[in-house]
């Protein structure tokens, strides 16, 4: 552990985006509020929120300084936020020990690695922040997945020239859309919970078995792929929570499906990525020639060559047949101000955790599993990849025993096999019963057996009117049986006045007894009673 | 009056007491159902005392006035926490009744047979039922009578314990004297002993029913002792049956057919209560009636994480983001009348528009369908209020799930940990749910003294404090 810049305040400043087309900003004045909470003063570049809507004067009336431009900046802070990785420019312009905190992925940028890392710069990879439930609140990806995940959705109906949602009116009757959402990630589900939103038909697919109870809950059908689980299955355990490259076979079979499923689905939003690599070709060329005219494939996984063989990067194009492909890969960017102001709230969270104290002072804890995992170049050293982290990202799943559907046959003959079961337990039980009544009759008086039959078929009635009786009443149930058990009193009563003063003060107790019973045990049961209410 | 007009009137008082516990199938028709009771056991009385074999009716009268008087205002007094107790206490007078009755049989049988050798013929009430017996008749009285005392006098001291450790005036932990169940395998082979002397006449008659009274109120106290508080649920219902049962021999005495109905119905409906609390807490009813829990069957599962606390603030502002809410009472609600503050909380987030209800497990509580009672008693309308099997399924689509004083019924352990003491047992599912609050005294077992893996959940808060206090903390914050 050390500490970086002494005890002054840390300065923390957000540069405009130089990427072309780039609406969204690392700090929005609410989060700059909170960085400032935590003791740090804030920067920003003039005009870097004019795209997401917030001004210049607003940044100004929630306590930020406003710089000029992006060298004046650079200059004058400890820590510079970003969105979009930075450009070799930004980083030359770097001093040693300055912090450095936007989406850098490493894996794919070795040369802006190396670059950082020649310049001493501390820098924090957005996109690197671990998969655990402590990190959600920075995890940047998720949160920009999420807002991809609604454009699309937002994108494709704005393509689509017909309802999402089916309607029946005067004019006549609208089918509702047929949306496939393929990869179940966090922009799957904002997908699939926006299109079910709007009233379409959604139906999703993800090479995780696991993530179906998720896809069931947010509105959706799985779209289940009949496969050998075990070589096929992947637990989303061992890669962190994202999908790994699956079998050829598996493809086969999965592509096998989607050939099934491409002439009715009006809408295809394709989300499937594989970290560090290409995304796989998962709507190939025939898939979209068999569509119908009209119907629109939104491709999220663009930016990594499109989950579609048609997909063109960053345009939108219609094929011959008339099915629209969206291949942009700004979805976030598209959404501004939501998207800076989460992103602006990851950074403040990432922050947080860098300022334990609040105290302005950043304490770059190596130890932490979150913030190793996010640095990715740290005083003249490339610190990527990180160590694998402390705690699984996911609790391993056990698998799940999957129920065989039983054939009619399988059935019927469980069916047959219970009856006779329960027959044959019915039938011994009445021939018992019935043995042990001849036997008591064999021996027993003749008076006695008279008061036998009441007895056992008061039992019988006993057992079959107490079984009906509410589990919520077995309070008031036991309560009356007790009132009413004080018919006992009748014997006493019958006892009571005939032989010795014995007799007579032993019945005239019970008697007392009985009677305490009887009004406390009715009593107390209408008391119970008459609470029962109907809402 | 002649015996027709009684025999009649008893015959009416049967169904009518079968129409009055089958009544009870429903919260509204229970309400008819109470005043078939009623009218039943007021036209058997009736009908006794009009009819033949009745004397002396003047006190009995009286007698039924004091005891009425009695009942009356305990019942009136009495607060729902407390029906368990109540309950016990009844049971016991039941069976001390039936020890009276038992002996007053014995000591008619013996005047009667005594008057009978000097020549005497007449006799009237009783003793005329009892002077009309063959020899074998009475082998078979005597039987009954034997029955009927030892039965009565187990549910007596049974029940008072059972009422001391719901009242919290004995400590509710399983007690045994040295030699435990062997003690009690004694007394028992020693009345059996001193019934047969009693039965083939050798020896005071009167003297070996005392003797047989006495083992069989060691038995009732020894057997109750060793029993746990959580178990009480199948203990109470239990005595209920043999209260029942010991109606029915002293029916079979008296020759009376509805004593013997009422016996068997009382006896049957406690037979099936134990039956339903055994069966929730997935374990044998010999085991629970032995005391205790059986031997360890393994190391349990180790438990990792750790218990998070929350306050007040974080318990509202889930519960005013929820949709929907469930509430999982348990006995410790009782033990701080938290009631009243659960079910104002209740109309608070139902006027907020939020679906609310409350998931009761067969054995909550120390009385079969304690919590209802409860609930009911601080105006929850019964209609939200589920059982088990309704409910479980709808845990994995509910936002908040709010656990006030119960441990076992909804330790996952149950499902999870094929070593745990209660694996098997049917638990609520509340952990499925997306966030779970325990409303707790403090870090500690329940009464089975098993760790809850619930509580070290990651979507599990613990809401440490008095369960009253606690929800009195959190209607102000409910908007």
């Amino acid at each position: 552990m050390d500490t970086q810049g002494g005890n002054w305040a840390m300065k923390i400043g957000a540069l405009k985006e130089s990427f072309e087309g780039e609406a969204r900003v690392a700090v929005t004045p609410s989060s700059a509020g909170h960085l400032m909470k935590l003791g740090h003063e804030v920067f920003v570049e003039s005009g870097a929120g004019a795209r997401a809507g917030f001004s210049d004067d607003s940044y100004r009336g929630a306590g930020v300084t406003v710089v000029p431009n992006a060298s004046e900046l650079i200059g004058a802070v400890d820590v510079v936020a970003k969105v979009r990785q930075p450009s070799d420019d930004e980083i030359r312009q770097m001093q040693p020990g300055q912090t450095l905190i936007s989406f850098f992925y490493p894996g794919q940028n070795s040369e802006l690695l190396a670059l950082a890392k020649e310049q001493g710069v501390t820098a924090i990879a957005m996109d690197m922040v671990p998969r655990i439930s402590r990190a959600q609140k920075m995890d940047a990806l998720s949160s920009m997945a999420n807002i991809a995940g609604y454009r699309a959705v937002i994108e494709a109906a704005n393509n689509f020239g017909r309802f999402f949602t089916g309607q029946v009116t005067a004019a006549g009757k609208v089918p509702p859309a047929k949306v496939l959402v393929v990869g179940a990630g966090v922009a799957g589900l904002a997908a699939i919970g926006t299109a079910v939103s709007l009233g379409a038909q959604v139906y999703a697919f993800d090479v995780r078995p696991e993530v179906a109870e998720q896809i069931e809950s947010m509105g959706a059908e799985f779209v289940f792929l009949d496969f050998d689980e075990a070589s096929a299955a992947q637990d989303g355990a061992a890669t962190g929570g994202y999908a790994a490259p699956s079998s050829p076979e598996f493809r086969e079979k999965q592509l096998a499906k989607f050939r099934e499923l491409a002439p009715q689905m009006d809408v295809v939003i394709t989300t499937a990525l594989i970290p560090g690599r290409d995304a796989p070709k998962l709507w190939t060329r025939d898939m979209v020639e068999a569509m119908k005219p009209g119907s629109v494939i939104v491709d999220l996984a663009a930016e990594r060559g499109g989950n579609c063989e048609l997909t063109i990067p960053d345009e939108k194009h219609v094929t011959e047949n008339g099915v629209t492909i969206v291949g942009y890969t700004d979805f976030p960017s598209r959404m501004g101000a939501q998207a800076s102001e989460l992103y602006g709230n990851n950074i403040r969270h990432f922050m947080t955790d860098l300022t334990p104290k609040k105290d302005g002072v950043i304490q770059h804890n190596m130890e932490d599993d979150v913030i190793r995992g996010a640095t990715v170049t740290r005083d003249h050293d490339v610190t990527w990849p990180p160590p694998p982290p402390k705690i699984a990202a996911i609790a391993a799943q056990k698998p799940k025993e999957k129920k065989r559907e039983l054939t009619v046959e399988e059935r019927r003959a469980a069916e047959v096999a219970a009856f006779r079961a329960d027959t044959k337990s019915q039938v011994t039980l009445l021939g018992v019963g019935a043995i042990v009544l001849l036997l008591i009759g064999a021996i027993a008086p003749a008076s006695f057996m008279a008061h036998f039959i009441v007895f056992v078929l008061a039992c019988f009635v006993g057992f079959r009117v107490i079984w009906n009786v509410a589990h919520s009443l077995h309070t008031p149930l036991m309560a009356i049986t007790n009132a009413i058990s004080s018919i006992i009193i009748l014997g006493a009563l019958m006892q009571i006045g005939s032989g010795s003063w014995w007799v007579v003060l032993l019945g005239a107790l019970a008697v007392l007894m009985a009677g305490v019973n009887i009004f406390g045990g009715f009593m107390v049961t209408r008391r119970m009673l008459a609470m029962f209410q109907k809402s | 009056m002649d015996y027709g007009f009684t025999t009649a009137a008893y015959v009416v008082a049967a169904v009518l007491f079968i129409l009055s516990l089958g009544g009870l199938s429903g919260q509204e028709s229970a309400k008819r159902a109470i005043w078939y009771g009623i009218v039943g056991m007021g036209l058997a009385v009736l009908a006794t005392l009009l009819g033949p074999g009745a004397g002396n009716w003047l006190l009995s009268v009286v007698m039924i006035a004091i005891g009425g008087t009695v009942g009356w205002i305990v019942a009136k007094r009495v607060q729902m926490t407390e029906m368990p107790q109540l309950v016990a206490a009844m049971h016991s007078l039941v069976g001390l009744a039936a020890v009276f009755v038992g002996f007053n049989a014995q000591i008619e049988l013996a005047r009667v047979l005594r008057a009978k050798a000097e020549g005497v013929q007449v006799f009237h009430g009783f003793a005329a039922v009892l002077a009309d017996k063959t020899p074998a008749e009475i082998a078979m009285l005597k039987i009954e009578v034997f029955l009927g005392i030892f039965i009565g006098a187990v549910t007596f001291t049974g029940s008072i314990v059972a009422f001391g450790k719901l009242a919290g005036k004995i400590d509710g932990k399983p007690k045994k004297l040295p030699g435990g169940h062997m003690l009690n395998a004694g007394a028992l082979a020693l009345s059996v002993l001193l019934g047969i002397l009693y039965f083939t006449g050798v020896g005071p008659a009167i003297l070996w029913l005392i003797l047989i009274t006495l083992l069989a109120f060691f038995i009732g106290y020894h057997l109750i002792m060793g029993i746990g508080g959580a178990d009480m649920p199948v203990v109470v219902s239990m005595l209920n049956s043999y209260s029942g049962w010991a109606a029915a021999a002293i029916g079979f005495t008296l020759g009376n057919d509805l004593l013997i109905v009422v016996g068997a119905l009382v006896g049957s409906s406690g037979a099936i209560l134990s039956y339903i609390m055994c069966k929730a807490m997935n374990r044998n009813f010999v085991s629970v009636i032995l005391g205790g829990f059986g031997g360890e069957t393994g190391p349990a599962a180790e438990i990792e994480g750790e218990q998070v606390a929350i306050d007040a603030d974080g318990v509202a502002a889930a519960l005013n983001d929820a949709d929907s809410v469930i509430i999982v009472p348990g006995y410790g609600m009782a033990v701080a009348q938290a009631q009243g503050a659960v079910s104002e909380l209740t109309r608070k987030l139902r006027a907020a528009g939020k679906t609310v209800r409350f998931a009761i497990h067969p054995v909550a509580g120390r009385l079969p369908g304690h919590m209802n009672v409860l609930l009911a008693e601080a105006k929850v309308p019964y209609d939200i209020v589920l059982e088990m099997d309704e409910i479980n399924e709808d845990f994995p689509s509910t936002d908040v799930v709010i656990v006030i004083g119960s441990n076992d019924i909804v330790n996952p352990a149950a499902q999870d940990d094929p070593n745990s003491p209660i694996a098997g047992m049917p638990v609520l599912e509340v952990w499925k749910a997306k966030q779970v609050f325990v409303s707790k005294r403090g870090q500690g077992t329940g009464y089975s003294g098993i760790e809850n893996p619930l509580f070290f959940k990651d979507n599990t808060r613990m809401f440490y404090g008095d369960a009253k206090d606690s929800i009195n903390k959190l209607l102000p914050m409910i908007e």
